[in-house]
């Protein structure tokens, strides 16, 4: 019997990083290489469960001999790389995505670590001037590629347009989107298997879309809101949660995370109801669940408000805002 | 996978149009094989699993050509046919400048206003369109550098159910279209004016040019063609690696990488499925040599590509060529189906090897350029650049060991294997060899395509188009095109060789050479390259896609009043895009800018 090849079976690869020496499987990337001594990486278009598409190049790492910097979380490790992390044109590029990413994009709903990371490598975002007007519904969706309108210089441009209301269980806030792509591979290759969205346009007005920009109903999407569980930036939000936070009524610190199990068939997905007034507002999975790496399918996502009867007796206010979310329209 | 499609449907003409590419509709659709290597082409996750999505870009590019625009009924068809999700197909069709997703009008003008035409009129020319109001019937859009500068102001012109044409100035007085958008002067084709150097005794790549039909596979055998596959057929594919690698040959593309390295990889790799891709994209602004030998000399392009697949055992190569090329396009699917015919391309061919030829048109996007962009496209995926590692010669088209070259470098093929790499290594210099195309615009008197050897000044090569016109000085040139740097008078003697470029800090990227004279509001181009890079980067990456829009917005406030803080910021936007960014756009979008400030070409 042969063994399958493994990291055990095959040599280490030793490199340095930061002056340090380390070891790591064949094949690891230096994003491993760095995670396994410690070193922080900050990623965001990376997520160890999708496919990595280097797009948002906030990882890079200088390494010797490399006329550019290189993306932490795809390249792969080898023999006697000589890799810095925290240089200066390092610390330059990233606080440079930083800015570009804050002057264009809504970042107020992204993970905790982006305003984190915006202190640590000293981002201003204000340096490009005030934000653009934003545009109206739709607008950004009919841009012809290859084409822009006049610049003056007075704002910086963004990508600021309403968000998209047009189903009962989740909304898509596109002023919130860095293009990450990880939606795409999750309703993709990488997990769903669905293909309802993709990225459309070019440059600048490259967006993420549905074919022709149909509302999600009359698309293909089949409503598991993966989408939405790998989302970094909030873009991609429970209606419940939407509407919440519109009522001013979100309240993280008042939530609980409840991990159970999806009752609805035999898999044994594992669901985590977040819950805040005794309400359940949003569900998601674990993303290191070895059954569902996070992702989930409609019933588990969005199939629970069976054990929550919002009667139209002793209405709280956060049912009151519930409620509104299982209207089609937003009021 | 489960696809979902809307019930739109073709209409007769789009059902038509679709057929031509794909084949009788329904034949045999979603039960196509799906093999390993077909279920991940590259790991982006975008990829569909139809062993079919090659021909997307070809369908939506024969709608577009045939009915004007792509309707929801014939993306669907396409999206039926060839099992891509909608939504995919949508994204690859919104990628592209030339392809409309809206009702269009059956003609549509795509006017350069890029940096020569600009300054050659077509600015009036738009302001006169624009003021005549609508033409019904007719539609009119700006356009970035169209490879007609040396006939500049020009125009492009996609006409629903017809061909489709370039319409370019013979002379300065004309214009190519009239206030209401009618033609007045097409493409009225003299080899003799794409070249001034015509007839010359000393010319190599351009010698055929004008004494050859381009027409006529005869006319090609009768002037010596295809002698040089005669002989790299007789010496096998090792050897002729063995001369590729003793000429010097370095890529005239635009990175000057030597190509016997690619050639070699490829030859020796252990997959026995390779590609061959000629890169005839020629987007970077003031470029337009490869035009003239794929226009005046188009077997020559055949010819070479077949050697070069010969010799790294790809037995499928596929020429790409931007959309915005016609004429070219014909000449050289002319010379595809003749050399077909003659038994010199296909399945064992006379010449007792086999190769075959597709050629695919781009569809207006500069990116497409960009080696791995230009795969992608032909995949049938968005044309964005794949990140590198893997290099195309390990995981290039379809995953598979590829040789990409430009159109030039692989013309340089036929005499390197006729006369053997020492001879072409003795012209030029020892790191410069063979002779060299250059694309001379601008400020000079006869703007066109030169051959020189290498080793041949910046001056020079201005002397040779006839130096400026009476009363223009040479204030500065573009060198390298919209990728490249500005250089001033000063550098007149630098020898146009690699080596000198580089010590020099600046590149001869695609041979541009675009003279300003002392007139020249250089703001007015600056912002012009600026937009250029805004409408073509892929916007893939963070850097690059945000990258191109500050720089120009800060551009627009340094023109109406320089703060320190804005020049600080564009130093700080070129370090970060070309430190972070994924491919060569990314990398090169501020440089002519940068250069331009610290030459003070703006005070
Ligand atoms: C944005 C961009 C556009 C490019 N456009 C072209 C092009 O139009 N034609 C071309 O031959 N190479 C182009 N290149 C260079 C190609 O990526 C590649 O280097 C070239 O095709 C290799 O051929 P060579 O070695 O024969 O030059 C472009 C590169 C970039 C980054
Ligand atoms: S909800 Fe599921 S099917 Fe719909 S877009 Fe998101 S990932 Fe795709
Ligand atoms: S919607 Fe969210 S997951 Fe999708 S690309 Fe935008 S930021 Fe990324
Ligand atoms: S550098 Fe620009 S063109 Fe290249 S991949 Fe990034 S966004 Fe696209
Ligand atoms: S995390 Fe590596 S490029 Fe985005
Ligand atoms: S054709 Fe107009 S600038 Fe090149």
């Amino acid at each position: 019997m042969t063994l399958p090849e493994t990291s055990e079976t095959r040599e280490a690869v030793r490199l340095t990083i930061d002056g340090a020496p380390v070891e790591v499987r064949p094949g690891a990337t230096l994003l491993e290489a760095c995670r396994q001594m410690g070193t922080d990486v900050p990623t965001l278009c990376y997520l160890e469960t999708l496919t990595p598409v280097n797009v948002c190049r906030i990882c890079v790492v200088e390494v010797e001999r490399n006329r550019t910097l290189v993306p932490a979380c795809s390249r792969i490790a080898e023999e006697g790389m000589v890799v810095k992390t925290d240089s200066d044109r390092v610390r330059h590029s990233r606080k440079m995505i930083l800015e570009f990413l804050g002057s264009s994009v809504d970042l107020s709903a992204a993970e905790d670590e982006v305003g984190e990371w915006m202190r640590q490598y000293q981002a201003e975002p204000a340096r490009y001037g005030p934000q653009s007007e934003p545009t109206v519904a739709g607008e950004r969706d009919r841009r012809h590629p290859g084409h822009h309108g006049e610049v003056n210089g007075r704002t910086a441009e963004g990508v600021h347009q309403p968000t998209k209301v047009d189903n009962t269980l989740y909304v898509r806030d596109y002023s919130r989107c860095i293009l990450c792509y990880k939606c795409v591979e999750a309703c993709g290759i990488d997990a769903q298997g669905t293909y309802a969205i993709a990225v459309a346009g070019r440059g600048f007005d490259a967006r993420i879309s549905t074919e022709m920009d149909l509302p999600l109903g009359d698309g293909a999407c089949v409503f598991c809101g993966n989408c939405i569980g790998v989302c970094p930036t909030g873009a991609l939000m429970f209606r419940s949660e939407w509407e919440l936070r519109r009522a001013e009524l979100w309240d993280p610190d008042a939530q609980s995370v409840t991990r159970t199990v999806c009752s609805y068939c035999g898999v044994g997905c594992n669901l985590e109801l977040h819950t805040q007034d005794n309400r359940i507002v949003k569900v998601t999975s674990p993303q290191d669940h070895d059954v569902t790496s996070g992702h989930l399918c409609i019933k588990g996502r969005f199939g629970y408000d069976y054990v929550q009867n919002l009667g139209d007796v002793d209405r709280s206010s956060i049912d009151e805002v519930l409620a509104k979310a299982r209207r089609p329209a937003p009021e | 996978m489960d696809l979902r499609f809307t019930d739109a449907q073709p209409t007769a003409a789009e059902r038509e149009a679709v057929e031509s590419v794909l084949g009788p509709a329904g034949m045999d659709s979603h039960q196509r094989i799906r093999t390993a290597s077909n279920l991940r082409i590259f790991a982006t996750g975008m990829q569909s699993v139809s062993d079919r999505r090659h021909l997307l870009l070809p369908a939506l590019e024969t709608v577009q050509s045939e009915i004007g625009w792509v309707s929801e009924g014939a993306l669907m068809h396409i999206c039926r046919e060839l099992s891509v999700p909608p939504a995919e197909a949508w994204g690859v069709a919104t990628f592209y400048s030339l392809i409309s997703v809206d009702p269009s009008p059956p003609v549509v003008l795509h006017v350069c206003d890029d940096i020569v035409c600009r300054r050659a009129g077509a600015l009036d020319l738009m302001e006169g369109l624009e003021s005549n109001g609508r033409t019904p019937g007719v539609r009119w859009l700006p356009s970035p550098c169209l490879g007609q500068c040396d006939r500049a102001p020009a125009a492009y012109i996609q006409r629903a159910g017809e061909e489709d044409g370039v319409l370019v100035s013979m002379d300065p007085q004309t214009r190519p279209i009239g206030p209401d958008g009618g033609v007045i002067s097409s493409n009225g084709h003299h080899p003799s004016a794409a070249v001034p150097q015509a007839g010359e005794p000393h010319l190599r790549l351009l010698r055929r040019v004008g004494a050859v039909n381009p027409r006529s596979l005869d006319s090609y055998l009768e002037a010596g063609g295809y002698r040089a596959l005669e002989a790299a057929v007789e010496m096998g594919p090792a050897a002729v690696v063995a001369e590729i690698k003793a000429s010097g040959l370095r890529g005239r593309g635009g990175a000057a990488f030597p190509a016997w390295i690619k050639w070699e990889a490829v030859a020796d790799s252990p997959d026995p499925v390779r590609y061959l891709i000629c890169n005839a994209d020629e987007s970077e602004p003031g470029t337009f040599k490869d035009r003239v030998l794929m226009e005046d000399d188009p077997f020559s392009v055949i010819e070479a590509m077949t050697i070069s697949g010969h010799a790294i055992g790809a037995r499928q190569g596929y020429l790409y060529i931007r959309g915005e090329y016609p004429l070219a396009t014909r000449r050289l699917r002319s010379a595809i189906d003749q050399a077909r015919r003659a038994g010199l391309l296909g399945e064992s061919t006379r010449s007792g090897i086999s190769f075959d030829i597709d050629l695919r048109r781009g569809q207006g996007a500069y990116i497409c350029g960009e080696e791995t962009a230009l795969m992608n496209s032909i995949e049938g995926l968005r044309g964005e650049p794949r990140n590198k590692p893997p290099f195309p010669t390990v995981s290039g088209l379809f995953g598979k060991p590829t040789v990409i070259n430009n159109v030039e470098t692989l013309c340089n093929v036929l005499d390197i294997v006729t006369d053997g790499g020492a001879a072409f290594a003795s012209v030029g210099t020892p790191q410069s060899t063979g002779p060299k195309l250059f694309c001379l615009s601008g400020s000079v008197r006869r703007p066109g395509t030169y051959e020189v050897e290498f080793g041949a000044t910046l001056g020079d090569l201005i002397e040779l188009a006839g130096g400026l016109p009476e009363g223009r000085r040479l204030r500065a040139v573009l060198l390298g095109g919209a990728a490249g740097s500005f250089v001033l008078p000063d550098l007149l003697e630098m020898p146009l060789t690699f080596e000198a470029a580089s010590e020099a800090g600046v590149s001869l990227g695609s041979g541009v050479i675009m003279a300003f004279d002392q007139h020249t509001d250089f703001g007015d181009i600056l912002a012009r390259i600026a937009a250029f890079f805004r409408d073509e980067t892929c916007g893939q990456c963070v850097p690059c896609r945000v990258g191109t829009v500050r720089v120009e917005e800060a551009l627009a406030r340094i023109r109406r009043d320089p703060q320190p803080g804005d020049l600080e910021l564009i130093e700080d936007i070129d370090l970060a895009m070309r430190d972070a960014s994924i491919c060569g756009l990314g990398h090169t979008a501020a440089i002519a800018l940068r250069s331009a400030l610290e030459l003070g070409l703006l005070e």
